[in-house]
Formats: C-alpha cells, sequence, structure tokens
C-alpha cells in the first residue's frame, strides 16, 4: 500500500523555481488518516492573500516546503511526508479569518518529543508574510504518537491514593511574600498553613535558589514543616518544592535532594524551562515516585492573544503527554460564558480518557487519550472562602484549589485561615453530596458552617460575598 | 483573635462536626447513586502512614438501600467502638477508590465529639 493518497507532483521531471504552495499543499479532497497528527489554526491572511494559497503555505512551512523547489526533493517521496491542509472555515462574524485544518504523517515527528512536534508545528510558519496572524488552537493526537509519551508520572488516581485524599478537592496556597523571606521564616508561614488543614502549600515559581533563600535551606526547613504538621493532624502533607534551574543536571541535583528528605511532590515552571527539561524531570519523578506540580509562567505571552500564538488547551495537552500531575488553569470565577466554557474544555482535556468534539468548547478534535494518566486541574489566584461553592461545582473532585491570599489573608494568620477554607470545602462538599445546589445555596452553607467555625465565621466577614451566576455573554 | 489548637483530623469530612447517622446515610445515598461500592473498615490508630485499616467484612457489593449500609457501620461500632472506623467507596469502572470519610472515633459515641466542633 502506498503512504500517499493524491498523486504525486514530481514524477515528471525537475523544474526550478517559486511554485504555488496550493498545487502541492492544499488538498481538500484528502481524509486524514487515523495515525496523522490533526491541527486547527486560526489564520488572519495578509490582505489579498487567498486563504487556499496561505493555508497551504502553513501546512508546508510546517512540514515538509521551502519557499522554492529543490532537486532533492525528487529523491524522496513527498507525498509521504508532507502536510495537507484538508479543510478551510471562514469564522462566523469576521471578514478574514479562517480554521484551517492541517494533516501531518506521523512519519513527521520523533517519538515521545514534544520539542519536535512543536518545532515543527509552531515553528517557522509563525512568522511567515503570507499571514498577518496565526492561532494554533488545537492538535489532534492519534494513538498510535501518543503511544510513545509515558504521560503525566502519576497521574490523578496514584496521587488520590499516595496522599490518602479521597472525595473532594484538594487545599493549597503559594507562601508569600513571594521573594524576600528566609528559610526558616518560610518553613514556618509553611508549618502554620498546612497545621490548619491544606494538603499542600506551594514555592511561587519565582523561587528558585536567591540570595536571600538558597534553595538547600528551603527544602530543610520546609521537610521539617511538612513533617511536623502531618505527625500533629495525622493527615498526609505536601510542599510543593521548585527545582526549576537554570541547567537540567541542577534541576536533577534538587530533585535528589527532595527525595532524600522523603518530600512526596516537587514542581516545575514546564515553559521558561523547556519541555525537555520537562520531561527529563518527569520521567525522573515517575522512576523515583514524586508526584509533579507544573507551573505555566509565560503562558499568557502565547496564549493571550485571540488570533496569534498558541491556545492554552494545546500547551495542556502537551504537557499532559511530556509529564506533570498538576497544571494551573485558571480559576474560571468571575470569567466570562465563553473563556468558562473554553478553560472547562481543557479542563476535560486534561483529566479525561476520551473527549468529544465540542467547537463551543474549543475542542476542535475528539482525542483519544488511550488511558494515559490524567492531570489534576489546579485552581489559583485571587480566590476565597465566598468563591468556594462555586469552585467546587464548576471543578468538581478532581482539582487543587489555591487560596494564597484567601489562606494568609486571614486576620488570625495562617493556620486559622486554612481551617476557614478546609471547613468551607468541605461544607461544600458534605451539601453537595446531600443533593444540595451550590450555586444557589452556597451563600447559605457557607454561612451555616460559620456558625459553629470562629475561624470560617471571621473569613466570611473580612471578604464580601459573590454573587456565582452563570452569564452567557462571551463567544469562543 | 483566636490561636488555632492542635487537633488530629482524619482527612475528607473530619473538619466537621461528627455526622450523625442521618447525615451518615445522606453521604451513603450519594456513594451508591454514583455506583460505587461501599465498605467499611478500622483501626486502632489513625497514623497518616498506614494507608490500609482492617475491613469489616467484604465490600457491599449488593447493598441497594442506605440502611443496610448504615447496619453495617452500626455493628462495627458496637464491636470496634475502640477504633477508628471509615467508609470507603469503591469505582469499579474507574478501576480505584473514589470516596472514604470517618464515621466514629474511640471514647467518643456518634452525638458527642473526640475534636473540637
Amino acid at each position: 500500500m502506498s503512504y500517499s493518497q493524491t498523486q504525486a507532483k514530481s514524477g515528471a521531471g525537475y523544474s526550478a523555481g517559486v511554485q504555488d504552495y496550493r498545487l502541492t499543499y492544499y488538498a481538500p479532497d484528502y481524509t486524514p488518516r487515523d495515525t496523522d497528527i490533526l491541527a486547527a489554526f486560526r489564520m488572519t491572511p495578509q490582505p489579498g492573500v487567498p486563504p487556499e494559497e496561505c493555508a497551504a503555505a502553513v501546512a508546508a512551512e510546517s512540514s515538509t516546503g521551502t519557499w522554492t523547489t529543490v532537486w532533492t526533493d525528487l529523491l524522496t517521496d513527498m507525498d509521504r511526508y508532507r502536510g495537507r491542509c484538508y479543510d478551510i472555515e471562514p469564522v462566523p462574524g469576521e471578514d478574514n479569518q479562517y480554521i484551517a485544518y492541517v494533516a501531518y504523517p506521523l512519519d513527521l515527528f520523533e517519538e515521545g518529543s514534544v520539542t519536535n512536534l512543536l518545532t515543527s508545528i509552531v515553528g517557522n510558519v509563525f512568522g511567515f508574510k503570507a499571514l498577518r496572524a496565526l492561532r494554533l488552537e488545537d492538535l489532534r493526537i492519534p494513538v498510535a504518537y501518543l503511544k510513545t509519551f509515558q504521560g503525566p508520572p502519576h497521574g490523578i488516581q496514584v496521587e488520590r491514593d499516595r496522599m490518602n485524599k479521597y472525595g473532594r478537592p484538594m487545599l493549597g496556597c503559594t507562601i508569600k511574600p513571594k521573594l524576600g523571606l528566609s528559610a526558616k521564616n518560610y518553613g514556618r508561614a509553611v508549618y502554620e498553613c498546612l497545621r490548619g488543614g491544606l494538603d499542600f502549600t506551594k514555592d511561587d515559581e519565582n523561587i528558585n535558589s536567591q540570595p536571600f533563600q538558597r534553595w538547600r535551606d528551603r527544602f530543610l526547613f520546609v521537610a521539617d514543616a511538612i513533617h511536623k504538621s502531618q505527625a500533629e493532624t495525622g493527615e498526609l502533607k505536601g510542599h510543593y518544592l521548585n527545582v526549576t534551574a537554570h541547567t537540567c543536571e541542577e534541576m536533577l541535583k534538587r530533585a535528589e535532594y527532595a527525595k532524600e528528605l522523603e518530600m512526596p511532590i516537587i514542581m516545575h515552571d514546564f515553559l521558561t524551562a523547556g519541555f525537555t527539561a520537562n520531561t527529563t524531570l518527569s520521567h525522573w519523578c515517575r522512576d523515583n515516585g514524586l508526584l509533579l506540580h507544573i507551573h505555566r509562567a509565560m503562558h499568557a505571552v502565547l496564549d493571550r492573544q485571540k488570533n496569534h500564538g498558541i491556545h492554552f488547551r494545546v500547551l495542556a495537552k502537551c504537557l499532559r503527554m511530556s509529564g506533570g500531575d498538576h497544571i494551573h488553569t485558571g480559576t474560571v470565577v468571575g470569567k466570562l460564558e465563553g473563556d468558562r466554557a473554553a478553560t472547562l474544555g481543557f479542563v476535560d482535556l486534561l483529566r479525561e480518557n476520551y473527549i468529544e468534539q465540542d467547537k463551543s468548547r474549543g475542542v476542535y478534535f475528539t482525542q483519544d487519550w488511550a488511558s494515559m494518566p490524567g492531570v489534576m486541574a489546579v485552581a489559583s489566584g485571587g480566590i476565597h472562602v465566598w468563591h468556594m461553592p462555586a469552585l467546587v461545582e464548576i471543578f468538581g473532585d478532581d482539582s487543587v484549589l489555591q487560596f494564597g491570599g484567601g489562606t494568609l489573608g486571614h486576620p488570625w494568620g495562617n493556620a486559622p485561615g486554612a481551617t476557614a477554607n478546609r471547613v468551607a470545602l468541605e461544607a461544600c462538599v458534605q451539601a453537595r453530596n446531600e443533593g444540595r445546589n451550590l450555586a444557589r445555596e452556597g451563600g447559605d452553607i457557607l454561612r451555616e458552617a460559620g456558625k459553629w467555625s470562629p475561624e470560617l465565621a471571621a473569613a466570611l466577614d473580612l471578604w464580601k460575598e459573590i454573587k456565582f451566576e452563570f452569564d452567557t455573554v462571551d463567544t469562543i | 483573635m483566636k490561636t488555632l489548637p492542635k487537633e488530629r483530623r482524619y482527612e475528607t469530612l473530619s473538619y466537621l462536626p461528627p455526622l450523625t447517622d442521618q447525615q451518615i446515610e445522606k453521604q451513603l445515598n450519594y456513594c451508591l447513586q454514583m455506583g460505587y461500592i461501599p465498605a467499611v473498615e478500622f483501626n486502632e490508630n489513625s497514623n497518616p502512614e498506614e494507608y490500609y485499616w482492617t475491613m469489616w467484612k467484604l465490600p457491599l457489593f449488593g447493598a441497594t438501600s442506605t440502611r443496610s449500609v448504615l447496619d453495617e457501620v452500626q455493628a462495627c461500632r458496637s464491636e470496634y467502638g475502640n477504633c477508628f472506623i471509615r467508609v470507603v467507596g469503591f469505582d469499579n469502572v474507574k478501576q480505584c477508590q473514589a470516596v472514604s470519610f470517618i464515621v466514629h472515633k474511640p471514647g467518643s459515641n456518634s452525638n458527642s465529639s473526640g475534636y473540637r466542633y
């Protein structure tokens, strides 16, 4: 059987020169193969460039194409390797924007390498002159390619079993101020949070190993905080020790030390450190039994513009392939409906095994993860106890809810702040399981619990009640 | 301002006042609705490093009513009142444990508390 489904253009002999991309790379009759990697690009051509030519250029530049014909093209079967634009859809409401669908043959990519995948698909093409803007909206990763990745080092279920946390979201907190604390003072803040009832605390992503707090000192004091709070409360605790470093060797050295201290989890910044480093660390974590929390600094540089860059759902999928047990997803509360739907779309892509295509949620392709473990969604930033009912309702159990200011900003300190959040969380979980509606009754549920928990009452007093309503405004 | 007292805790739902039998039944109802298989387990201590507590009989595979599960909780409580007792739920579709909550602590009957709340 031939790999090619359309006729090769190269049979007639070599003629030098520049050829329209669409002759080779636009193939509307092509039916994507089950093993193809599929991409959906939001494409804005330069004025006057026909969408077919532009989309073909995208397919060409992200696979086998060069701007001019070269004689060595004739030494290979280009049909076997070229990417093909197989469909173009105009974006409703935009006069010059299209979703271009491109299929890439599996052989273009090295096994187990997110780095290689992205170098091709979001490489030179993004600077291409015929384009005004280009955004990678989604990728369909075929099972054949997925099976060359190990994915998350442990996944949601193993984490639950290891940490002994069942039937509820977990609670976290980033220690603040994020820079400037001594290692011992930092460890104290960790201890107070954990003894109050949090499951995890977190290094800020900016904390690596600065002059005021070297990494080894931090690790030592944090380990003490964890062991002490665990012994006192009788519950398992963790702190995301940030091992992100300037070289992979240093990163692994720090990870080894966390293991030596019997820490359950470490953390990494996957975009600033890069996918190669992340995959290395993920493999190390699986081999050594440490969970891996993933921060996403730099994501907004890539995903914020609506018409250019890479949507976060693609970065999230890449992370699931490269490996991580947690990843930050945003909190959703307070956002518009469209953002909410899109966020929940990629939260599904992170956690579930089989996700149906649903363009209203930004899921352009049906994705089968072939039993690859799921990634816990982390909601962090600007949230407090009054958000708890909404967060439990939106994120469900397989999530980590991180209240930074919402824990440390409690008028009585970290431990009571942690207890306030834990009581609020458990009151919401209990109520949900009893069949009560968190969206409608959330405020009442918290106020009832505040009657017997003075820590929660003080928190409810300090922060303002927020209304949680599903309003439909934005579009995808 | 108050200092948070040092207290032992027992994971999910242990920051709430001790569950009454009626409240336990509502949680059991949720387990059954979700299709989980409930089980009762007990242990002499609540050391967090001990993953396994001793099973009270076998998981209740055929349970259709919350009453039948609660009966087992009560039977376990009368025989092992000096132990910690929790209800767990197994999800045999996802092939994992999905639920765990504390229902009894040594030295407390179902209505008084071993801790503050």
